[in-house]
């Protein structure tokens, strides 16, 4: 039984296979092609090819792919969405979509703010206007497939957003497409509302995503394998709840990117600095997962309140140019050759001195020939050498939670260009295969399950109330599945309903484990 | 007179996140309905306090509550109306203009909302100059204004007039009432004649506001300047530190969010140290165990990057920030204004200095 890893990036499509024990058995490397099939064709047809492996002993495959922030950033084949908010005669002093960017605004046929949601403590704002709704539902019928539902704090109770739900398939028939606001995002009606839209705006681009990947599959002789997607919190998710929730996948990446060179190193807590050709992420795993940001994450110009890895990208790659200004100062980047280095780095023959041939002057690097390197002024690839560990001490430093030594994973393609003596650091690891720790992170990723639920401590007490969440996420993790004895609580929150009568929290648990 | 449209609210709020000294809170929710408003109702006319006549009736607007509350519910945007129309009754004449009474964080955005559903101008003028974190704290209150008769609205529709006998009062009445409304309510308190609203206001702060956005923004576009110079001199601040953030040490104490950052210096700060202590707002800077700056004036953190202000919820360790020090308005300086916001009311154990003066002793 063999799984197959794939990482669709801006730059390269790649590919891994790994076997039962988890060990990688091939990987490869493919640019991504405007039609990102072809590319993941390609990259399928030559990782089978080199690893040997017979077609029908793959069981697993996963995608990590961009193509759903692709698609918002360049506003390119979203669907029309029409809006419900439920919350009048609270929030219409904030229109939807108000400081969204003009050419985005467009995805929104036309919305409604109707009456209804709840307080804070889960009283009734207001009673929910379902006659407003099923007008503007009528009025969507034939204009749009997609409908976007978001209610005044619905992360409390979300009774409302399911009525209209209901009241929206029995208007438009149960082939609409529908996101509710409660199911993907967290507290601020606005951010919450802004995911809520391009997700459904996304729908499209999540059937062609998942019917294009499931096909490739079987024209390549993958037929008996189950297919997940990468979720941007380093989970798998079926090709079913993809279909219903793209916007998870956003920023799969580099999660993705951040687990893999955790399983390759087998170090649990750290910095990962991933240094591609023009840029390097660096994140923090923390436990297996890449720890969150908590500033609100901004695509494609709107605002969400997705829990992102928090990430800090720098512009120093394996490819970034190396210039000594007219003051003497010597410079590193931010432009680079891309992916030009194979015929523009001096020691590939080119005429551009990048970090690369820095790394390959002080002997830190065997790469391409050497000698085309060597006349290189050593004191000016010193003082290179030394921009580059600055920039990347500096960001260490800022991922940091205390003034600790940590622990520090390099992969990426670009990583040779870093010297492996960096300040703040204990231990610097080098694992192998660093190249394609993207589509391992996915082909290692976990299955999850999420439980919610509003309990009355004064009726069950906390601990118990815990007990039994928590017995129910694994029981969804499994039935996701998880083999059950590797299956972990990563996650356990109780909010409670502040100056709510009786003592009513809200519990939300979540479960992983591996797959079998 | 001047209009106030959607790029004068960018600059406003970012301006006002720096003169929130720490506080205030993400000005974001209120910027939304600062731009919602006038999306709908087309931009609001910005009087400076000259243009106002003397007998004029002047109302200050804000929001009371839980911010978590305000980001799900956001206001229904009626609120202003119900609030005009009440305190118009109460007096028997009508309101003349709108202004903020905080020119830091959410507050600074609110009036601006009001004022276009209102179609009222709203005067360049606040209560503050920056943010402070309680009712009284105000400069009307040296003037002998009390805070009522204060209107709260919510946004169903509940509406209330507050007449009591001390602010103590009146913050206590409200917040009851705002709890049971849901959390997050609109108000108009301080209400004044424009001739009081003239002799103790902090005048065009709202101008003052937007001109520090718009420096912000533009620290990198002036070739004969650093960025750190002409932030410095857009500002008209004093630079106290520059450093890396090495601790934030916090503690809870009910509604305020207290602590201190300890920075390490970096660049020409290379091996000082410096501390910063906090209560929602920067209370005093602490160079190399000397006190540099206290509250009333502002102390402000500042990316040294992007020079954007980093409020006290936002320090991390790592971060790397330029501390600077802005002149408070000259009535905070007076005995009556230090009864008020001195550095001892804070729990900081000096009296006050004023910023230069305490400068000009240190070796910057």
């Amino acid at each position: 039984m063999y799984k197959l890893g794939i990482d669709v990036g801006g730059t390269n499509t790649d590919a891994v296979i790994i076997n039962q024990q988890r060990e990688v058995v091939a990987e490869v490397k493919h640019p991504t092609t405007n039609d990102v099939y072809e590319g993941i064709l390609c990259a399928i047809r030559e990782v089978l090819e080199i690893s040997g492996v017979d077609r029908k002993e793959i069981r697993q495959t996963m995608l990590g792919t961009t193509q759903c922030t692709n698609a918002i950033v360049e506003r390119k084949h979203l669907a029309k969405v029409g809006l419900i908010r439920i919350g009048a005669p609270a929030t219409t002093g904030i229109p939807p979509m108000v400081d969204w960017p003009e050419d985005i605004q467009a995805v929104v046929e036309d919305y409604v703010v109707i009456r209804g949601g709840f307080e804070f403590d889960g009283k009734e704002l207001s009673p929910l206007d379902t006659e407003a709704a099923r007008a503007f539902l009528e009025r969507m019928k034939g204009k749009v497939q997609s409908i976007a539902i978001a209610s005044v704090f619905s992360t409390i109770r979300n009774d409302h957003e399911l009525a209209i739900a209901q009241l929206c398939r029995e208007v438009m028939g149960e082939d609409i497409h529908i996101s509710i606001s409660s199911e993907i995002g967290s507290m601020g009606l606005i951010e919450r509302e802004n995911a809520t839209i391009l997700n459904a705006a996304l729908y499209r681009v999540a059937q062609q995503l998942t019917e294009g990947f499931a096909k490739s599959l079987v024209e390549e002789g993958i037929s008996n394998a189950e297919v997940y997607l990468s979720q941007n919190d380093g989970t798998l998710m079926t090709m079913e709840h993809a279909r219903r929730y793209p916007i998870l996948t956003i920023a799969c990446g580099p999660t993705n990117s951040i687990r893999g060179a955790s399983y390759l190193s087998q170090v649990k807590d750290a910095i990962v600095i991933d240094v591609g050709g023009t840029t390097t992420d660096l994140g923090v795993i923390q436990n297996e997962f890449p720890r969150e940001s908590s500033i609100a994450a901004t695509i494609g110009g709107v605002r969400t309140n997705f829990r992102m890895p928090d990430i800090i990208s720098i512009g120093l790659g394996g490819g970034s140019i190396v210039r000594q200004g007219p003051d003497g100062q010597v410079t590193v980047g931010p432009d680079s050759v891309g992916y030009r280095i194979t015929s523009e780095a001096l020691v590939f023959g080119g005429k551009t001195v990048t970090a690369t041939d820095i790394a390959v002057r002080l002997g830190m690097a065997e790469l391409g020939n050497p000698s085309l390197a060597a006349g290189i002024d050593e004191d000016f690839a010193r003082r290179a050498m030394d921009v580059i560990r600055n920039m990347v001490e500096e960001c260490i430093d800022s991922l940091k939670l205390s003034n600790e030594d940590v622990d520090v994973i390099l992969v990426g393609g670009g990583s040779i260009v870093l010297p492996k003596d960096l300040a703040g650091t204990a231990h610097v690891y080098n694992p192998e295969h660093f190249g394609c720790a993207n589509a391992i992170g996915s082909a290692i990723s976990k299955v999850s399950g999420n439980y919610e639920q509003l309990i009355d401590y004064n009726q069950i007490p906390r601990d118990q109330a815990l007990e039994q969440a928590k017995e129910q996420a694994v029981k969804l993790a499994v039935d996701a599945g998880a083999i059950p004895e590797t299956v972990e609580i990563i996650e356990v929150e109780d909010v409670p309903l502040a100056y709510c009568v009786g003592n009513t929290c809200r519990v939300r648990v979540k479960a992983a484990g591996d797959l079998t | 007179m001047r209009k106030i449209g959607l790029k004068e609210v960018d600059d406003i709020a970012l301006g006002a996140s720096l003169l929130g000294a720490g506080g205030g809170g993400d000005p974001y929710y209120g910027k939304l309905m600062a731009i919602g408003a006038i999306k709908e109702r087309g931009a609001v006319d910005l009087i400076s306090p000259d243009e106002v006549p003397d007998d004029a009736i002047i109302m200050p607007i804000a929001m009371m509550g839980a911010p978590t509350v305000l980001c799900e519910k956001g206001t229904g945007g009626n609120e202003y109306q119900v609030i005009y129309d009440i305190v118009s009754q109460y007096l028997g004449k009508s309101v003349y203009a709108v202004m903020p009474m905080e020119a830091g964080g959410v507050n600074s955005m609110l009036p601006i909302a009001a004022a276009a559903r209102l179609g009222l101008p709203m005067v360049d003028c606040d209560g503050m100059g920056r943010a402070f974190p309680e009712l009284q704290m105000v400069t009307f209150t040296i003037g002998g204004v009390s805070a009522t008769p204060m209107a709260l609205t919510d946004e169903k529709g509940n509406s209330a007039i507050f007449n009591t006998i001390t602010n103590k009062w009146t913050e206590e009445l409200a917040r009851a009432v705002t709890m049971s409304c849901g959390g997050s309510v609109t108000v108009g308190l301080y209400i004044m004649t424009g001739a009081t609203m003239k002799a103790y206001g902090v005048k065009n702060i709202v101008t003052r506001s937007e001109m520090l956005g718009r420096a912000i923004r533009s620290v990198k576009d002036q070739p004969e300047l650093t960025p750190e110079d002409a932030f410095l001199k857009a500002s008209e601040g004093y630079r106290l530190f520059r450093g890396k953030i090495v601790d934030v040490l916090r503690e809870t104490n009910g509604a305020f969010n207290l602590g201190h950052v300890i920075l390490e210096g970096i660049g020409d700060f290379k091996g000082q140290k410096a501390e910063v202590s906090f209560q929602n707002e920067n209370l005093a800077a602490v160079v190399n165990g000397e006190i540099r700056a206290t509250v009333p004036d502002l102390i402000c953190l500042v990316d040294t990057e992007t020079f954007t202000p980093v409020t006290t919820e936002a320090l991390k360790y790592g971060k790397r920030v330029l501390v600077v020090g802005l002149k408070c308005y000259e009535m905070w300086r007076t005995p009556k204004g230090l009864e008020l916001v001195c550095p001892r009311y804070f729990g900081v154990d000096t009296d006050y200095i004023p910023l230069e003066e305490r400068v000009k002793g240190g070796a910057v």
